[in-house]
């Protein structure tokens, strides 16, 4: 079975956001090798899913970073939230990547925190009490299974429980937009597709998803827009 | 956030989680991790460094103040040396000499070294039982000094040989200049050895501190991307390392100062012995005073701050360098 996104309440986000991250002739290069991404131009539209594929070394990382702004593109214009990438300045940058839920492909859970602390801990930098959040950050591990999980310290998780924290501590902020590279890398496929449900699921409450993979299977049991990398250029079928 | 969510919770297998998780109460834990190998190492760093500074600390102002004592006390005296002549009257010669010392402006006092004193100071050399009339021995009278307004050694010099021809005035000046110059000296090395001493402190300081740092990177960075501002980040770990340096500079400093009570302690337990004579002698009682206390509450001060400081600057620079990254790929 095919599932869609809620693609009704794209359109009338729409009306009210145009787009979340735009790109327009953005071209990429470390140091002085070669452009590894190239005129690349494309909108995440505001409530939009999106897979990000392509084959190994294509450079969906670079692309993630470049809309998680870890990375400077070497030309063309990136606009987040409206505004030009090349104007936001040091200060600005937290608040607006707070606006950014990433899912690392490694997780970067901390492993000197317990499970509900490494959730909670973008409420925490921001200075908030935790009486402020600890029923919502409580009631969001329950909801990704981890209720019984809480108070367990990062190494004594399953791949498949890190993947889901990282998953809550993304979600924690209700971000505007989730991105995520290669969420089911690490776990079996009936695992992967209860992960993608979860995407979906936060995706019909409104967050934009883009998930960078390279598995096929996931990307055929949705519906959705695809990003293809190829040759550091971007192909998009909606 | 999760007020908007509905449906069944998620789990592994399939099955909606209970509600009734029972909530457990806990202090979160800090974000800057608590002690770890590296940590202890840089404690005992601090704390060895610390020691040995407060140490030199203690010693530069204990041999400050020995020669500071060394300077009063022999400027505090000065001599009149009569030499005995065939016909002269000593004993008047000694009375009219202390007279006109004593009447001198800035002299407070004049004592004759009387006979037995003076055959007590020749024992060592000519034996007991000696009858000092029998020798031409020269006799003393010490002249105490008002050190606030000294006398004019010169004009007193004048007044008594003038009375008394075979009188000599030692005001010890060759010796005072000498010592003063080797307490000078002394108290120089002293405080080039204490430079040194805080130099290599504060180096050892600042790389334990950022070895320490090091295995803290990933930290940094996932609190950067989870949105946290430069000035939190620095913040936690300034607290934590001045946590840290206060810790060490603290064991280091009170372990010096219960080195210098412990000898001095000993040195007032053995004050009639003839090393502890010596060793007092040479440097006092030990005692390092209130400065010498103060300064080692300030080299742990010091030290505490420079930890949380480097701390501060190693994150500063750790997240410039993750902009710079991002610059390197433009």
């Amino acid at each position: 079975m095919v599932i869609r996104p809620d693609g009704g309440a794209a359109e009338a986000a729409k009306k009210v956001f145009q787009h979340l991250i735009r790109f327009e002739n953005v071209g990429l290069r470390y140091g002085m090798g070669a452009e590894i991404l190239r005129d690349l131009s494309f909108e995440i539209p505001a409530r939009s899913f999106q897979f990000l594929s392509g084959p190994s070394g294509a450079g969906k990382t670079s692309l993630l970073r470049l809309l998680f702004l870890s990375l400077k593109p070497t030309r063309g214009l990136i606009s987040v939230f409206g505004k030009d990438r090349s104007r936001i300045t040091r200060r600005e940058l937290p608040h607006i990547r707070r606006r950014i839920g990433v899912v690392f492909q490694d997780f970067r859970l901390l492993d000197h925190l317990t499970t509900y602390e490494n959730v909670a801990l973008p409420l925490r930098v921001r200075g908030r009490e935790e009486s402020s959040y600890r029923s919502d950050v409580e009631e969001l591990l329950k909801w990704v299974g981890l209720g019984e999980r809480m108070h367990v310290l990062p190494p004594v998780l399953s791949g498949g429980e890190k993947q889901r924290a990282a998953i809550a501590r993304a979600l924690i902020e209700q971000p505007e937009i989730l991105l995520a590279d290669e969420p089911t890398g690490n776990v079996d496929p009936p695992l992967a597709r209860r992960l993608l449900r979860l995407f979906i699921e936060m995706n019909r409450l409104g967050t934009a998803v883009v998930i960078a993979t390279h598995d096929l299977g996931l990307m055929e049991q949705v519906d959705a827009r695809r990003m293809i990398l190829s040759g550091g250029r971007l192909d998009i079928y909606d | 956030m999760t007020d908007t969510i509905s449906g069944d919770s998620f789990t592994e297998d399939g099955i909606a989680e209970s509600e009734a998780t029972p909530r457990v109460r806990r202090r979160m834990s800090p974000i800057v991790p608590a002690q770890n190998v590296v940590g202890r190492a840089l404690v005992s760093v601090i704390a060895i460094m610390t020691f040995l500074s407060c140490l030199t600390l203690g010693a530069v102002t204990l041999v400050r103040d020995t020669a500071t004592v060394w300077e009063s006390q022999i400027s505090r005296e000065a001599t009149i040396q009569i030499k005995p002549q065939d016909g002269m009257d000593m004993e008047a010669a000694l009375e009219s000499a202390s007279l006109i010392a004593r009447g001198f402006p800035g002299i407070t006092g004049a004592r004759i070294v009387d006979r037995e004193a003076t055959s007590r100071l020749l024992e060592p050399w000519l034996g007991s039982g000696l009858n000092i009339d029998e020798l031409p021995v020269p006799r003393l009278i010490v002249v105490t000094i008002n050190e606030d307004y000294p006398p004019n050694f010169q004009r007193l010099r004048e007044a008594i040989v003038a009375e008394v021809p075979q009188a000599s005035l030692d005001d010890h000046r060759t010796w005072v200049d000498r010592l003063v110059t080797m307490a000078r000296t002394t108290v120089a090395i002293g405080m080039a050895a204490l430079v040194l001493m805080l130099a290599a402190t504060i180096l050892s300081v600042v790389f334990a501190t950022r070895g320490a740092m090091a295995g803290n990177g990933h930290i940094i960075e996932v609190l950067h991307f989870v949105g946290a501002e430069g000035r939190f980040i620095a913040r936690e770990f300034r607290r934590h390392f001045l946590a840290t340096g206060m810790k060490g500079a603290a064991a280091g400093g009170v372990a010096a100062i219960l080195v210098f009570l412990v000898v001095s302690f000993w040195s007032a337990r053995n004050l009639a012995t003839p090393e502890a004579d010596q060793a007092t002698a040479l440097f006092g009682n030990f005692a390092i005073g209130l400065s010498g206390y103060g300064g080692v509450a300030l080299i742990v001060l010091l030290i505490g701050a420079l930890t949380a400081a480097t701390s501060h600057v190693t994150v500063v620079t750790y997240l410039t360098d993750i902009e710079n990254r991002q610059t390197d790929a433009g």
